[in-house]
């Protein structure tokens, strides 16, 4: 060891008091950090990119980037004839196919005048509905998936199969169905499907009923979901947020109830869920209540299908006359809406679509002002959205 | 290796390594549109399964990946995301193209944000056609692609060269 002069020794315990001093007097201070998830990102379903400037552990700004799905639709309706614009937009919402096709039918069904047969009219509910628990059950899993348990999102891609196979008999498509049509539906139900579904649906039940007790009873889910990302219904409304998301706020609000379109749903037997809490605990509830709700009401159609034709009268070459329609319905993110402008033509002149998911998304800057890092992920998963439907 | 990368490998040697690398591929994931959700149940659904085909899928990062599959639409605002992916990959490295929109911009052909083709910007090794493939489909390229793995001379893949991000 080397000798130290008595200046040296001096001036180190100075060093040493300042240091001491430093430690004792300063807060901890942390520095802001931007944190960049996506526009890939295993937990943001699709490509939604969000970056969040972070003060430690806690989120001071989110902005959710959009933009990177973005396929212009409105744009593509354009110079696609009213048959073509269902194959397009069956790819909005991708995992309700079918619930995508049916609103703007029924725009374009108002402009011709023309009503669907009642026997279409159910079978098209009925596929709602289907598309409805195919779109769901993969929310269900997924949501689980994202807050750590892997085992539900594997039942969830097992049990939606059977659902995927009725909807592939009727249409021949198991994601893009592409069957919907101006005046009616492409073909009748095939032989045998209506005991098949029957069957398909007592084992959606089972799911709901095994996820009920799984991830809605697992203590780690419910720790990490309650009172994570409370929407109040009036912010809620005022940001347009719908379907399950607004009925988990307490909102009493359903379109297949309150709307006014041309399907079967006041001949059924069945409730609108809603719980008072506004948590993501509340909306994957409502979520699952409504997927059991769903089977119920698939039951009900296919036991009581009117007979009959399932095409009205239309010309082979569709020409609708000009004017403006909008019809909107409950789709499986919420609500849908589709306001066509028809100049007479063989394609509309302009189509507006109201996706849910884009203003269901619009609330994140709001909710995530001051959640922790791990709530971001709860919170997204919990609203529920597509990138497609989104970006469109 | 220095004897793979020259090409003086002796052949039983090579069809070993080849064997190896057949059926010990990493994929990641690249799951963009509505063919993503097809991928996920080939990974997550018990009925398709890919890890029984020795196909490794959720690796940390695209650098530990040998092989990338681009699922579903890919848009212009997402080109120089797929681009910077494929350089992080070591080589040798392999793509499959997953679906129409991938393949060549498909039913959003005269749209004005879609690339039209991932092809346009990355090499690719397998096309798998269909707006969604089903997931058997996939399956196949990926057969395919072992295939190929199993039948080529590793010392063309093995350009060594090292890995640039721009």
């Amino acid at each position: 060891m080397t000798a130290v002069g008595a200046d040296q020794r001096q001036q180190l315990a100075y060093v040493a008091t300042q240091a001491a001093d430093a430690r004792l007097n300063v807060e901890i201070e942390t520095e802001g950090m931007t944190l960049n998830i996506g526009p890939q990102h295993p937990a943001t379903h699709g490509t939604l990119r969000l970056v969040a400037r972070l003060d430690g552990e806690q989120v001071v700004e989110a902005e959710p980037i959009m933009g990177y799905m973005h396929r212009g639709y409105e744009k593509l309706t354009e110079v696609r004839t009213y048959p073509q614009v269902t194959t397009l937009i069956n790819r909005i919402d991708w995992l309700g196919s079918f619930a995508n096709e049916v609103p703007f039918i029924l725009a374009a069904e108002k402009l011709m005048e023309v009503e669907a047969p009642p026997r279409a009219q159910w079978i098209r509910t009925a596929l709602f509905e289907l598309s409805r628990i195919a779109n769901i059950t993969l929310f269900l899993g997924d949501m689980a998936v994202q807050l750590g348990a892997l085992t539900p999102v594997f039942m969830a891609f097992r049990d939606r199969e059977f659902v995927l196979n009725q909807i592939e008999a009727v249409t021949g498509g198991r994601f893009h169905p592409n069957f919907d049509r101006i005046g009616g539906l492409k073909d009748d139900l095939p032989k045998g499907w209506i005991n098949d579904t029957k069957q398909a649906m007592e084992k959606i039940r089972d799911f709901c009923d095994e996820f009920e007790e799984l991830v809605l009873g697992n203590e780690i889910f419910q720790a990490r979901s309650r009172g994570i990302g409370i929407v109040p219904a009036a912010v809620g409304l005022s940001y347009g947020l719908s379907g399950a998301n607004i009925r988990a706020s307490g909102v009493d609000w359903d379109l297949r109830r309150d709307g006014h379109e041309a399907l079967a749903y006041n001949h059924l037997d069945w409730r609108v869920w809603t719980h008072p809490e506004g948590d993501s605990f509340a909306r994957y509830w409502v979520r699952l209540q409504e997927t059991r709700e769903a089977t119920h009401m698939v039951e009900q159609l296919l036991d009581g299908l009117p007979s009959g034709p399932i095409m009205a009268k239309v010309p082979r070459i569709i020409k609708v006359p000009a004017g403006e329609a909008y019809a909107a319905t409950e789709n499986p993110l919420g609500k849908m809406g589709y306001y066509i402008v028809s100049k007479g033509d063989l394609v509309p002149f302009r189509v507006k679509i109201r996706s849910a998911s884009f203003s269901n998304i619009s609330i994140t800057p709001w909710l995530l002002k001051g959640v922790y890092v791990p709530d971001i992920i709860t919170i997204l998963a919990s609203l529920y959205f597509i990138l497609g439907d989104i970006d469109r | 290796m220095g004897l793979v990368a020259s090409g003086k490998a002796p052949k039983p040697l090579t069809k070993l390594l080849n064997l190896g690398r057949k059926y010990s591929l990493w994929m990641y994931q690249w799951g963009l549109a509505c063919c993503a959700i097809e991928m996920g149940a080939v990974i997550g659904s018990p009925r398709y399964d890919v890890m029984r085909l020795g196909v490794i899928p959720f690796p940390a990062s695209p650098r530990q990946a040998d092989l990338v599959v681009i699922s579903g639409t890919v848009t212009d605002k997402m080109v120089p995301s797929i681009l910077r992916l494929y350089q992080q990959m070591p080589d040798p490295k392999y793509v499959i193209s997953m679906g129409s929109c991938a393949n060549c911009g498909g039913p959003y052909w005269d749209s004005y944000s879609v690339t039209k083709g991932v092809d346009q910007i990355i090499p690719v090794d397998v096309y798998v056609p269909g707006c969604p493939p089903r997931p058997e489909a996939l399956l196949e390229g990926i057969l395919l692609l072992q295939e190929r793995i199993g039948n080529e001379d590793p010392a063309l893949r093995w350009r060594g060269d090292p890995i640039v991000v721009d």
